[in-house]
């Protein structure tokens, strides 16, 4: 059953039990418990059509959203990400606690599933084949990201590419956050997409989360063969530029950019320099959002 | 059964994992992560064949656990090949610790232990020769204030802690196994004549025996929360390792416990480990005789409530009692009193 067939309390009372609610979230089943009122709401409009994990499964990350117990709580209330009883970052103000979910989160894949090489990227597919966009700074990667799911694309994920041991690409197609300006861009690009609530002040300024759309989470179970690595970068009122890379240079940024290559040693040199040899691998400056997704609707692919 | 035990039963009974619902599997994986030992258990279902009774969600767990400790060994490995050529410009030897030994020995237990940091050992007259070396390769002592330093070079039995600014490995050079401090005195100068070579390196490592006392020197004296259950394991696989391998291995190992004087932390450890562990200790080499049965029946319950790791949404006080006794009792055997209550109150002071 997905999310939003469950009424907001019923969601509620879930995330309160003690055994939380078990979402399904790509290839992992990640057990949510919370406290707080803030949080159901978010998850029923952002991950509206994820579905729950069946209660047989063995969890992947175990997390709790827990109030702190202290005199402050009155003043000005918090709330702490929990992963295994385990606190894992200076608490948040209460009404972030989606943010700090969505941070949380990254935090337990990033550190914890080498059983991928986890590259810092955004990746999207169409017709079967996946492009892999490295996040460096500067690149605009997630509001690019944004507009190519917006545009038809399927997302596989905003900040994670999860290659497989066999070199296919596994879908986490979470929420994405967008930031500061990129939020009215978005908003004015696609006036009828699902945008979560903003939240100002977080540490990357306001950040509103963008529902991933329902053909992405439906087909979260399906992996994807990639295709091409661009790695973007904006630059205002610029024309949209493709150009070829060499693949020393996308291998080395591709490598030092990703979450765990070091953790996987020569494993991890392998998958990236397998990825590199089947990949047509581009730079890609862009300026304005529509010339881009002409650009994508027509990448050049062997 | 006690659900705060499962990881201690899962480690003594792989076979139990067997039958664990999937709430079970969930609690047995947040405790060995957060006692760092979910590759160590990993490693032990394999051995016991037992990979098909994994359910999907733990199985994944259980392989990236693996992907993280071969590379925590890796690291460890590649500072010992840094320190090696260091030791190009010395001439006296030099003694791989723990973690670092096992890896060079290839023993079993070394594979899914996640070591620290890396240590070494070197007789004290050489210990200022090897720490000039290291500092003058790069190695810079972390940052400390005077207290420390004064605390680690008169106190205790190692320098403070080396890092080199390119790597995260720490390296912790030794001089003797317990503190200057301490009211039992393990014999440095015991380790040297026995200790073994490893071809193709330039480090030696203790004589299968001393690395046992060693390991039980540590799991008594060293004040480390969470890694109790991690040195009593240790123990376990150091005494089923050479138990099978070395003829007279029981007889030699009570010899020289009481060589070094470490006859009652043997017994204690002895005692644990087969209480708790089920390690196949013969009867007549548990040094039974030299402790009141009383005395290590509470020690043993003493470690049992103390190796369930700490946890911060559910207090368990019996627990976290057990733990601060043993943390006074560690304290106790390191220094004697009169250090030992001015530094304790130094540390609660700076604390706040």
């Amino acid at each position: 059953m997905k999310i939003a067939e469950h009424s907001r309390p019923e969601l509620t009372k879930r995330l309160a039990s003690p055994d939380g609610l078990r979402l399904e979230v790509g290839p992992f089943s990640v057990r949510i418990r919370s406290e707080t009122g803030v949080f159901p709401p978010f998850l029923r409009s952002l991950y509206a059509d994820f579905p729950l994990s069946s209660p047989e499964t063995v969890a992947d990350f175990r997390i709790r959203l827990r109030r702190p117990k202290t005199f402050r709580r009155f003043l000005q209330p918090q709330i702490i990400f929990e992963s295994d009883g385990q606190k894992l970052f200076q608490p948040f103000p209460l009404s972030h606690a989606p943010p700090l979910f969505e941070w949380g989160l990254n935090w337990c894949i990033g550190t914890r599933a080498h059983q991928y090489l986890i590259l810092h990227a955004a990746v999207l597919e169409r017709g079967g084949r996946a492009v892999i966009m490295p996040a460096l700074p500067g690149s605009g990667k997630s509001t690019l990201c944004a507009a190519l799911m917006l545009h038809g694309w399927r997302l596989l994920s905003d900040e994670f590419g999860l290659v497989r041991a066999e070199g296919l690409l596994d879908p986490i197609p979470r929420p994405i956050p967008l930031k500061n300006q990129s939020i009215g861009v978005i908003r004015r690009y696609a006036p009828q997409a699902t945008l979560g609530p903003e939240f100002p002040k977080t540490r990357k300024g306001t950040v509103a989360h963008l529902k991933p759309t329902p053909a992405s989470v439906a087909r979260m179970r399906e992996t994807a063969e990639p295709a091409w690595i661009v790695f973007p970068r904006y630059q205002e009122d610029s024309p949209a530029r493709l150009s070829p890379l060499v693949p020393s240079y996308a291998l080395l940024k591709l490598a030092t950019n990703a979450f765990n290559y070091e953790v996987l040693g020569a494993e991890g040199f392998r998958r990236a320099g397998r990825l590199i040899r089947r990949c047509e691998l581009y730079s890609f400056q862009y300026g304005h959002l529509e010339d881009a997704m002409n650009v994508f609707d027509s990448l050049p692919g062997r | 059964m006690n659900d705060r035990q499962i990881l201690l039963r899962a480690l003594r009974a792989p076979s139990i994992c067997r039958d664990l619902s999937n709430r079970e599997w969930e609690s047995l994986l947040a405790l060995s992560d957060r006692a760092r030992l979910t590759a160590t258990l990993a490693w032990r279902l394999e051995r016991h064949g037992l990979e098909d009774a994994i359910p999907p969600g733990a199985r994944r767990q259980l392989q990236a656990s693996r992907v993280f400790a071969d590379f925590r060994n890796r690291q460890i490995l590649w500072e010992m090949n840094r320190v090696q050529r260091v030791l190009r410009k010395a001439d006296f030897d030099v003694i791989a610790l723990k973690g670092g030994a096992y890896l060079l020995l290839d023993l079993p237990l070394a594979r899914g232990r996640l070591p620290a940091d890396l240590d070494i050992l070197v007789e004290r007259k050489n210990l200022a020769a090897m720490e000039d070396l290291l500092l003058a390769e790069g190695w810079q002592t972390t940052k400390l204030d005077d207290y420390d330093q004064r605390y680690y070079r008169e106190w205790m039995h190692e320098i403070p802690p080396l890092r080199h600014p390119e790597r995260k490995v720490e390296v912790d050079v030794h001089h003797a196994l317990l503190p200057m401090t301490a009211r039992i005195q393990a014999s440095p100068e015991l380790l040297w004549p026995s200790a073994r070579a490893v071809e193709g390196s330039r480090f030696k490592v203790l004589a299968p025996e001393d690395l046992v006392l060693h390991a039980v020197v540590h799991l008594f004296y060293d004040s480390d929360f969470d890694n109790r259950l991690r040195d009593l394991l240790d123990i376990d696989e150091l005494l089923r390792f050479h138990a099978r391998r070395e003829e007279g291995f029981w007889r030699r190992l009570s010899r020289r416990a009481a060589d070094h004087g470490l006859t009652r932390p043997l017994a204690y450890a002895l005692h644990c480990c087969h209480r708790l562990l089920d390690t196949p200790v013969p009867a007549d080499a548990r040094l039974s005789g030299t402790i009141p049965p009383w005395l290590l029946r509470w020690m043993t319950l003493l470690i049992h409530q103390a190796l369930p790791p700490p946890t911060t949404h559910r207090f368990a006080p019996l627990d976290a009692t057990a733990r601060w006794l043993l943390y006074v009792r560690s304290h106790y055997l390191r220094m004697p009193l009169r250090l030992l209550l001015p530094h304790l109150a130094y540390k609660a002071w700076k604390r706040n």
